[in-house]
């Protein structure tokens, strides 16, 4: 098994602070993880604000290069890709998915001028019809089709239908691996598991791997093969999703598991009496 | 663009007033085409006539109409203003934009290039120009030096528009879609700078037109070329307020007042209509 | 099944203190030459008792923020309240929300208060936090400085912080510290009613439960009644005593927290719960089709219909009345049938 992506020994550093109290702070602390190309699979990152999670997720992007360690993507370090011509073949095989669907989609622009330019630069085509044969294509992955998306602007359509045409646009240069992060957070709660199974599908029908990053433990469960916990730069856990979620070891861990509600009106409210006892 | 300018006029007073003073003036400034003498033509008329039925504005000491003086003087002094405006939009677009996307070395670079110019002082520049340029100074000459002066603060305003775009999460998604900075910068960005170069488009005519003024006024311009400025400098020659002769003055200064106004007018409404917010409320959003 | 397990504990007085009649209000806009209406609150009619959490769920653009800020009267055009009324009842004084706009302006802070989602745009960044209770609250209390600043300790105290915080500014404490002090101020009056909108949602997820837990302590304590809105079913799982279901600017379904969960009678709450993922949990969810209703041209008939899976004709063309039904009011034409669906 080779690595599709190979995370090694990663850190990240951010100066902060102004000229007189400076200081370091560790954003990513020495994470490393493997994913392999031959067996597709949905890795999800878990963590709250501050953990280090989006740090990782740009890192891999190739949007920040790390102090220490190394990224690297089929191969070729990430870090390491500077002109136009290998940024863009390194695009065709990573592609993201945004947090906002209504902040990734200018709101001047047509969405379809996000599909076709996807296409034309990615797929080298010229032809109207190929080009648009393949954005059409891309968007029946989602349960799209380019008549429902030609011409229209973000506010014409809703957050799920937004994010699923992110999805598509995505898809357009098959890339190996998806990274999402927080993709369903501004999500509508009618919409969110239309996104989330469309990954399970993405996964299973194409051979696409997808690394999720969320701070959502129910859907991160619902979706993820394997899960690390990140928390403050650290990976505190790391494993299969069932094992980590469902019978997590580390203390941070554990408390982020017992902080997740349960839909349930008397589970959840015997919770909150509990709490209330304690305040006393 | 007729059903625009049509909304325009029926819903927005200000744009509608605006329309017609600055309709008027240009349709008159037009008139001089057509003018019965050529403007450069002095001694023609009687001098000092008083407005009549005859010469409706009167005539100056120099034997000449100051009906069709001002038509060619307003022509001028528009083509002048809106030749530096256009230039100087040009590169405050271009180097704000630039600057701010690129960001980096190109950044560094280009902002000491827009402060160095902030600091300079533009009368003695302009001067010194017209020293060394001396019997060749033309008014493209002119109006090109005026707009290498003029885009330096709004190159800044621009800067930060860019800037904060390049932060948003639709330039991310952009760029992994595969467009190029060109595409970028033109159909993404453009669209939300557009209200800032309306706006310092307007400021940047008003500063030109009084530049022209001020320098004319003192005499350094092609002076036989009638303008506003060159009015108003050949009045003083001839003592025009001390002689009584007040026509010469005030209807060119009623004119360009006038201009002022429409311009405004128009700038602050079709402002109002390209503000991106505005815009995303009547598409529905 | 009517109402199964425990009956929530906490409708003791029955006496209403909101009571929300016929209520529309619109979004009426103009701009140059395009007018636009958005029914964001339409038909809405719903009571809160005393001493009761009335939960409100609705996705985003539903009408569930111009919903509170109409009760509140916090309203600014272009959002215009065009039928209907709103009035709150603090221990027999009556206050007609949109019929005495002055009453009103008094009876802030002192009977009604709010807790709002990011607790900096209460906080101003450069004052010291003392400050942002003697602007809110001293005016009210008609306290000395020195008792009013006895209140104030006393009151944190019992929220659980430190009084030394008044000395502190907003960026020196944590989100949590800092939406607590929300709390402390929007209860230091002992309102009898209180607005919270998205309280929770930008917390980290460890501190939420601490605050849902205070939340609810100090409505407790104080007996008084909170409106709580939030999109997120759990949260309201977990303090509501009633949810009130909110779909494209209509109230389409009310109900005892634990009937809406166990049993719910419309087919949109009945997906919205079906939906929610579980730890420990794989199986398969469905997602509803289609999108979140334009307000600015709803559908016809029931605003749901073309999003649902029971859809009948009369659907499309009748608008289903909010009727009482079981324990609760709902507004579908097939009501009896979600269950089975």
């Amino acid at each position: 098994m080779s690595a599709l992506l190979e995370l090694n020994h990663v850190n990240k550093d951010y100066a902060v602070g102004g000229f007189l109290d400076r200081s370091i702070l560790h954003a990513v602390k020495d994470v490393s993880f493997k994913i392999s190309d031959t067996a597709p699979e949905i890795f999800t990152i878990v963590g709250e604000s501050g953990s280090g999670k989006t740090t990782t997720a740009r890192m891999i992007l190739g949007n920040e290069t790390p102090t220490s360690g190394s990224l690297t993507f089929e191969g070729q370090d990430i870090a390491k890709i500077r002109s136009r011509a290998d940024k863009l073949k390194f695009m065709a095989r990573v592609q993201p998915i945004f947090q906002n669907p209504f902040e990734a989609f200018n709101p001047l622009s047509t969405l379809d001028y996000y599909l076709y330019s996807t296409a034309k630069r990615f797929l080298g085509l010229k032809r109207k019809t190929e080009i648009e044969a393949e954005v059409d294509k891309a968007l029946n992955h989602v349960g799209l089709s380019l008549a429902e998306v030609r011409g229209r602007y973000s506010h014409e359509l809703s957050g799920g239908q937004l994010q699923r045409i992110a999805v598509a646009r995505a898809l357009i240069p098959e890339p190996k691996l998806i990274v999402a992060d927080e993709p369903v957070s501004m999500v509508d709660a009618s919409l969110r598991m239309s996104i989330v199974n469309l990954f399970r599908d993405l996964r299973d029908t194409l051979g696409v791997s997808i690394i999720y990053i969320t701070h959502d433990l129910s859907t991160a469960y619902y979706i993820s093969d394997r899960v690390i916990i990140m928390h403050k730069g650290d990976v505190v856990e790391a494993g299969a999703a069932q094992t980590v979620l469902g019978n997590p070891q580390h203390d941070y861990s554990r408390a982020l598991a017992s902080a997740v509600l349960p839909p349930d009106p008397v589970l959840a409210r015997r919770i909150i009496e509990e709490k209330m006892a304690a305040r006393g | 663009m007729f059903k625009i300018l049509r909304d325009l006029l029926r819903y927005n007073r200000e744009f509608a007033i605006g329309f017609v003073l600055t309709l008027g003036v240009f349709l008159f400034a037009l008139a001089h085409f057509w003018a019965p003498m050529p403007d450069s033509a002095i001694y023609l008329l009687p001098p000092d006539m008083p407005p009549s039925a005859q010469y409706w504005f009167g005539t100056t000491s120099r034997g000449q109409d100051v009906l069709w003086q001002m038509s060619s003087a307003i022509w001028n002094t528009m083509l002048f203003g809106i030749t530096v405006t256009i230039l100087s939009r040009l590169l405050a677009v271009a180097v704000g934009m630039i600057s701010g996307y690129l960001g980096g070395k190109w950044d560094e670079a280009l902002m000491t290039l827009n402060d160095t110019m902030i600091a300079l002082p533009n009368i003695p520049i302009l001067l010194l120009v017209y020293f060394v340029m001396r019997d060749s100074m033309s008014w493209p000459v002119l109006a090109a030096t005026a707009a290498l002066l003029g885009w330096n603060y709004d190159a800044r305003l621009i800067r930060s528009v860019t800037l904060s775009l390049r932060n948003r999460e639709f330039t991310r998604h952009a760029v992994f879609a595969g467009m190029s900075v060109p595409q970028i910068l033109i159909r993404q960005h453009l669209p939300y700078v557009m209200p800032v170069i309306f706006f310092t488009a307007m400021n940047n005519l008003i500063w030109a037109i009084g530049l022209e003024v001020t320098l004319s006024v003192l005499g350094f311009s092609d002076i036989n070329r009638p303008t506003i400025g060159g009015m108003i400098y050949w009045a003083n020659q001839h003592q025009a307020i001390i002689a009584g002769i007040w026509w010469w003055i005030v209807f060119p200064i009623i004119a360009i007042v006038l201009l002022f106004l429409g311009l405004f007018l128009l700038a602050i409404s079709v402002n109002e209509y390209i503000d991106p917010r505005s815009r995303l409320s009547r598409m529905g959003a | 099944m009517l109402s199964v397990v425990e009956k929530t504990p906490l409708s003791v007085d029955a006496a209403p203190v909101l009571k929300v009649e016929g209520l529309k209000a619109y979004y009426q806009m103009n701009y140059f030459g395009v007018r636009r209406e958005v029914r964001a609150v339409d038909d809405v009619t719903l009571t809160i008792k005393r001493n009761e959490i009335y939960g409100i769920a609705g996705e985003s653009s539903s009408g569930k923020s111009s919903l509170i800020k109409t009760i509140a009267g916090a309203i600014t055009p272009p959002l215009r309240v065009v039928e209907g009324s709103v009035k709150f009842d603090f221990g027999g004084k009556v206050l007609d929300v949109y019929g005495e706009p002055e009453r009103m302006k008094k009876a802030r802070w002192q009977h009604l208060s709010y807790i709002m989602q990011g607790s900096m745009n209460v906080l101003n960044p450069v004052r010291k936090v003392k400050h942002a209770f003697h602007d809110f609250a001293f005016e009210h209390m008609g306290l000395s400085e020195r008792a009013f600043r006895e209140r104030v300790e006393k009151h944190l105290q019992r929220i659980g912080l430190d009084p030394r915080v008044l000395e502190s500014f907003p960026h020196q404490l944590s989100g949590g510290m800092r939406q607590r002090l929300t709390i402390a101020l929007a209860t230091v009056c002992e309102p009898d009613f209180i607005i919270a909108d998205e309280p929770t949602t930008a917390l980290d997820v460890l501190v939420q439960q601490d605050v849902l837990a205070l939340i609810k302590d100090i409505q407790r304590r104080m007996g008084a009644s909170i409106i709580f809105v939030t999109h997120d079913m759990t949260v309201h799982a977990a303090i509501a005593d009633r949810i009130g279901i909110v779909y494209a600017g209509r109230l389409v379904e009310e109900g005892p927290t634990l009937d809406v969960f166990r049993q719910p009678q419309h087919p949109y709450t009945a997906h919205l719960i079906a939906s929610l993922p579980r730890l420990g949990d794989k199986t398969r969810r469905s997602a509803l089709p289609g999108k979140p209703p334009n307000l600015a041209e709803p559908p016809s008939g029931c605003r749901f219909h073309p999003r649902c899976p029971l859809a009948i004709d009369k659907c499309k063309t009748d608008n289903p009345p909010l009727e009482n039904r079981l324990s609760g009011r709902v507004a579908c034409w097939r009501a009896g049938e979600v269950a089975a669906a």
